[in-house]
């Protein structure tokens, strides 16, 4: 009894002193662990002092969020209301109200896609069937014409939806490019090696939107007479040709980084060239190049707005058009704000999903 | 081949492959079938381009260079009116390229250093607003981030009567950043001209000292009297010119300001677009590349007895920087390509003035084309510089 009690008063004698356990602990080592640190932490608390309560005031207190335009004007703080009354325009643009339905079903299928693809246990072949079911199923929800769906022009199309079309109808035909053009520059062949080369550098060293450009005013002077092919065609074509010369250069990072001895093994099983890269090196390869290509695919959304240069009406372009509107054309701060969190919400999801994947996949080597 | 080789030694199959079971063969037919394609995909665009020129009626070549552009350009480095060529035009598009890019590049290694370092600050506060910024800009479009800046400028600030006073001199209004600049006065001439001999001198010494530490050992303050040099020696000159004071700064008069240095809202936009999205990838690369020099070298190099300075620029710089050249050169080829969005703000760089010739002459193949050609130019000549560094870095290597 009094060697228990014994024992534990001389636990607590040794505790550490107050100052460097807790709160005041915690302060002490991370914000003022010496003179400079100390300095530092009270300028950032100034600077942010000086714009967070302005910005909170600004958002919150002085604001409105469901009024008319002209309302707007008598109050300092934000016009959170361009957004609720614009909504649906600003979602899917000029597709018929009525059936606007279809878009945002579709929206939320893919999204619904995204998220169930994201586990790592659903990764069986059986995905790629979801996956095309889904997009063929979107493709007929939004174009109509059979299951008594009326027809909608696709140069109606707008909003949320063309933004996420382009983006992942851009990465998924662009994938089985990027990984040709991959296995084509490390082929020994000089003239593949070399065309891949080419088209490679040539496309990495271009911005996009001269691609876009190309494909808006170019490429239908290369088409016979009498085809046309619809704008937001060509613009995913600029859109998959620009992404797959990405995607190389990742498969190849991936191409690069297997051993010299899995090739030599799979040559010595008597194996050829294309059964050596199916079913030995592009399985191991695809598996290390799966964070980057989630980069690629937050790149590849965000620079589907770029498509705004070209006069297609994406998420960017439909705020923009009810910017145009004199009642809301104050309020360009309150439209992109709302949309910088849409599209930061989304790559903030892909880019933690990409760090975690990343994590996983690196333990399981 | 190695296969070939063996084959030839042990002659015991006596049935010879057949020869479209050559590699070698099979390669060049490969090859041969793989050109052909391209070849006829190549050739079935061109006929139909031609076709379709012909039946348009639109003319080819770069004949178009030569004429009179008649459209004006809001800002140019060089002297230029409606009345120049095209090719006058594009020059002017391009030098404002080149100028965006330029200051952009200076910015946002300046700026995105600082938040790499802050991001690696031991001071939690500091290292979490890092995050929160570079987490933050990365994921918003860098076209929605300019039609912000441009429309923060345009809309939100004030007519030139009500401009803001951010320091003396400095104003901001919509009619963008007006700034006070030193009147124009010979000393400055001078100036530059001390400048420049500063940096010869700064080069000699440091050959000297370098030379001097081989021989004897002992270490002579190059960075301290380099600083020394590069800034006395200006301020010198400065004091013995008369020590002008003079400034030409703006002034309000009716509806806008005179004197001073206008920045247009569109160029700011641009700017402070471009430099606040690229930063951000920039902090990850520098804290990457911090971050890959590990503890035991900053330990290593003190237990020697190297100064703290001395292990900054003898042991973490040098291994530091292998990781982050690269990279970085590749953000400032970004930079330099996302400037082409500026077109969507209306600042007249490149791709602007292009589209506007484009338009005019209908010549969408040309114009296209030329776009292309100059960021080819700015690509390979980067991609050229960095096959230069990588041999260097490897010489210095073990």
């Amino acid at each position: 009894m009094t060697k228990e009690r014994l024992q534990t008063s001389s636990v607590d004698a040794i505790k550490p002193p107050r100052t460097n356990i807790g709160v005041v602990g915690w302060l002490r080592a991370n914000l003022f662990s010496t003179w400079y640190n100390s300095l530092l932490t009270l300028v950032t608390l100034y600077v942010l002092w000086k714009i967070i309560p302005p910005f909170i005031r600004w958002a919150f207190i002085d604001s409105l969020w469901t009024s008319t335009g002209e309302a707007c004007q008598a109050v300092d703080g934000a016009c959170w209301s361009i957004i609720p009354a614009n909504i649906r325009f600003i979602m899917f643009g000029f597709y018929p109200y009525t059936q606007q339905w279809r878009p945002a079903i579709a929206v939320v299928a893919l999204v619904a896609l995204l998220v169930y693809s994201q586990f790592r246990p659903n990764w069986k072949k059986r995905l790629i069937y979801i996956w095309l079911a889904g997009l063929v199923g979107m493709g007929v929800l939004m174009r109509g014409g059979i299951f008594g769906l009326t027809p909608v022009e696709s140069t109606k199309w707008g909003g949320l939806p063309l933004t996420l079309l382009l983006a992942v109808f851009g990465l998924t035909a662009a994938y089985p490019l990027g990984i040709v053009l991959a296995l084509g520059r490390q082929s020994r062949m000089p003239a593949v090696k070399s065309l891949c080369v080419v088209y490679i550098e040539l496309i990495r060293g271009v911005p996009l939107i001269s691609l876009l450009f190309m494909s808006s005013v170019v490429f239908p002077l290369f088409l016979p007479e009498g085809v046309t092919v619809n704008k937001i065609l060509r613009a995913q074509v600029a859109i998959i040709l620009f992404t797959a010369a990405y995607i190389a250069e990742v498969v190849r990072g991936g191409l690069q980084g297997m051993p010299k001895g899995q090739y030599e093994a799979a040559e010595s099983l008597g194996l050829n060239y294309y059964q050596t890269m199916r079913l030995i090196i592009l399985p191991q390869a695809l598996k290390i190049v799966i964070p980057p290509s989630v980069s690629i695919l937050i790149s590849a959304f965000k620079d589907t707005s770029l498509v705004v240069i070209i006069a297609l009406y994406d998420l960017l372009k439909t705020t923009q058009s009810v910017l145009g509107d004199p009642r809301w054309m104050a309020y360009s701060a309150e439209a992109y704000v709302f949309l910088a969190l849409v599209y930061f919400i989304c790559c903030f999801y892909m880019s933690n999903f990409s760090r975690k994947l990343e994590h996983q996949l690196d333990t399981g080597r | 081949m190695p296969q070939d080789d063996t084959s030839h030694t042990s002659a015991v199959t006596p049935s010879k492959a057949p020869f479209w079971y050559d590699p070698k063969i099979r390669a060049v037919f490969f090859q041969v079938g793989v050109l052909a394609m391209v070849g006829l995909l190549g050739y079935y665009l061109v006929t139909n381009t031609l076709d379709n020129l012909e039946r348009q009626d639109i003319a080819t070549g770069f004949g178009f260079l030569e004429k009179q552009s008649s459209f004006e350009i809001g800002e140019s480095l060089i002297s230029y009116s409606a009345a120049d060529t095209y090719l006058r035009a594009l020059l002017v598009g391009a030098l404002n390229t080149l100028l965006v890019s330029f200051i952009g590049i200076i910015l946002t290694i300046i700026l995105g250093t600082f938040i790499g370092i802050a991001r690696l600050s031991t001071n939690w506060l500091l290292s979490k607003m890092a995050a929160i910024y570079i987490e933050f800009f990365q994921d918003i479009p860098i076209l929605l981030q300019l039609f912000f800046w441009y429309a923060f400028f345009y809309v939100s600030l004030p007519q030139p009567k009500q401009a803001i006073n951010l320091f003396k001199g400095i104003y901001l209004c919509n009619r963008g950043l007006i700034f006070g600049i030193p009147a124009a006065h010979p000393a400055y001439k001078y100036m530059a001209l001390a400048f420049l001999l500063g940096c010869l001198a700064v080069y000699l010494t440091r050959r000297w000292a370098r030379k001097r530490q081989d021989e004897t050992g002992r270490i002579f303050p190059v960075f301290k009297a380099a600083l020394g040099i590069l800034i006395g020696l200006p301020v010198l000159t400065w004091w013995a010119a008369g020590a002008p004071t003079a400034m030409n700064l703006p002034v309000l008069r009716g509806f806008n300001f005179q004197g001073g240095i206008t920045v247009s809202p569109e160029f700011t936009a641009v700017l402070l677009g471009l430099v606040l999205y690229t930063a951000a990838f920039v902090a990850e690369v520098v804290r990457a590349g911090i971050q890959s020099v590990s503890k035991g070298q900053t330990e290593a190099a003190a237990s020697i007895g190297l100064k703290p300075g001395q292990i900054l620029n003898l042991v973490i710089l040098p291994q530091a920087l292998r990781v982050i050249i690269p990279p970085l050169t590749s953000q400032m080829l970004n930079l330099t390509k996302n400037s082409s969005l500026a077109v969507a703000i209306g600042y007249p760089e490149f791709v602007s003035v292009a589209g506007t010739t484009i338009n005019q002459t209908g010549q969408a193949i040309e114009g296209v084309a030329l776009i292309m050609t100059i960021y080819l130019i700015f690509s390979l000549t980067t991609s050229a510089f960095m096959n230069w560094y990588n041999k260097k870095m490897k010489l210095v290597e073990r």
